[in-house]
């Protein structure tokens, strides 16, 4: 594997007494697209939303470029982040939301420009311009001007990914950006995710759409129950699965 | 006996409803803005802060809202110079009074226009890095004003109409004008007949105002 960008060692988590992670490993290499599968309450977002702290963990460690995301310190100094470093290390790590979380008092282009004046400093040409080049990179040159009401799914979701990768993340956090469209909208959406996975942006996705995952995933990692159960090739991992666990869950996906 | 209206009183000395109207307005203005920003922070700070300070914010809503602002005024503008030792006017004093009662009532308000922002736009504000102020100054609160902008037209069209109550401690707004001319003509019927459209109007004005910043705010929604 290439250079390690993401390095998660034994992460615990839980809810009040439910515990959601038990215990995961898992590495994303610079450039890789790693896959979390897996069913409802397996894991796989909360896991994601503590790659960028937007949930706390409670043990182990998530090493981002080599920073520890929610803690500073080791051993008996280690102590939470504070919200201030938190919104630095956050800054570096662009998400994309299953319900897309536009700002609704925005339109498409300062959706894309509030983080870049506000957390990256650009003046308001240079956020302008930005936005710009990568609103017409997912194909919304012309929606510019319009408001999340005013845009379809399909359209929202592309301004929420243009947001997340105009601040030229490291790594990118896709949680089921595709759940939430009508089927006719997947494609578009898709499409643009691609395209940024063969220009080399490294990414862990969370997705339902196994078709998506063969196609962009360098690895897949099935999560159940907290833990991963298996990881591999995505072309090896869902043709022939080796956990039981893993091919009850392919086959469920294929009753539908 | 027959009551003739007769309105000629009324004209004679309708300077003082205007510079009435005036005062009354100002006064809104004043205690809406300030109690805006009394219940604006108070607002942030019993989403944001620790048991103490939810009680201490609870404490000063229920206080307030479980009082007759009547008694509030006399309150402020009797008890606390004679308690404290220090005097100011009328016009300072009803103002202090307005601004508390305003901000009591707007702390609800933002309280709950805070808490319907949606928890995943906030998410996307954390996720591109803005710190928690900015999160406030640039999601938390343009969101929450376009969800608690219509509930604000009934306060402050209320606020407005409570400035009336000022004239208890000789403050010269529109009911204090009123009474005045009431008491030197004898012309009651016809002092409220003329009082009471220029409150409506006011309100109206106010409603209208609050409509088309609405409109301004909340983009169209898509067809």
């Amino acid at each position: 594997m290439a250079e390690a960008l993401v390095s998660i060692r034994n992460l615990k988590k839980s809810f009040g007494r439910t515990r959601v992670l038990d215990g995961v490993d898992i590495d994303v290499g610079k450039g890789e697209a790693v896959v979390l599968i897996g069913a409802s309450g397996s894991g796989k977002t909360t896991l994601l939303r503590c790659v960028n702290a937007l949930e706390r963990y409670d043990d182990g460690s998530i090493r981002v470029d080599g920073v520890e995301v929610g803690f500073r310190g080791e051993g008996a100094e280690r102590r939470p982040r504070g919200e201030r470093e938190l919104s630095a290390i956050r800054a570096d790590i662009g998400m994309v939301f299953q319900l897309f979380n536009l700002f609704p008092h925005l339109n498409a282009r300062e959706n894309v420009m509030l983080g870049l004046q506000k957390v990256r400093g650009l003046t308001k040409a240079e956020a302008r311009e930005r936005a710009d080049h990568w609103l017409a990179q997912v194909g919304l040159a012309d929606r510019a001007e319009n408001y999340p009401s005013e845009l379809s799914g399909g359209q929202q979701q592309r301004v929420g990914i243009a947001r997340a990768v105009a601040m030229e993340p490291k790594l990118l956090l896709l949680d089921e950006i595709t759940s939430a469209l009508d089927p006719e909208l997947v494609g578009e959406v898709l499409a643009v995710v691609r395209r940024l996975a063969a220009d080399g942006m490294t990414m862990i996705v969370v997705t339902h759409e196994m078709i998506f995952a063969r196609d962009v995933g360098t690895r897949v990692v099935f999560m159940d129950g907290g833990v991963k159960v298996e990881e591999g090739a995505p072309r090896d991992l869902l043709v022939n699965p080796r956990s039981e666990r893993l091919k009850a869950f392919l086959s469920r996906l294929e009753m539908h | 006996m027959q009551y003739h209206l007769n309105f000629n009183f009324i004209w004679r000395y309708s300077e003082k409803l205007w510079s009435g109207l005036l005062l009354s307005i100002e006064l809104a203005l004043v205690s809406i803005l300030i109690g805006c920003l009394i219940g604006f922070a108070l607002a942030v700070a019993y989403n944001g802060g620790g048991r103490l300070t939810r009680w201490l914010v609870a404490a000063y809503v229920e206080f307030i809202r479980n009082v007759p602002l009547l008694l509030l005024v006399y309150l402020v503008f009797y008890g606390i110079p004679s308690a404290g030792g220090f005097a100011y006017g009328a016009t300072e004093s009803f103002v202090v009074t307005l601004s508390l009662y305003a901000g009591a009532h707007l702390v609800e308000v933002f309280r709950a226009g805070l808490d319907a922002v949606p928890k995943g736009v906030v998410d996307a504000g954390k996720a591109i890095g803005l710190t928690p102020w900015q999160r406030l100054a640039h999601v938390r609160f343009p969101v929450m004003l376009r969800i608690v902008l219509p509930a604000l037209s009934n306060t402050f069209i209320s606020l407005f109409k409570d400035t009336s109550l000022a004239s208890v401690i000789a403050v010269p707004e529109l009911t204090y004008g009123a009474n005045w001319i009431k008491t030197n003509t004898f012309r009651a019927v016809e002092v409220w007949i003329v009082t009471a459209p220029m409150y409506l109007i006011t309100g109206w004005a106010i409603l209208a105002a609050l409509r088309g910043l609405e409109r301004a705010l909340i983009p169209r929604r898509r067809a």
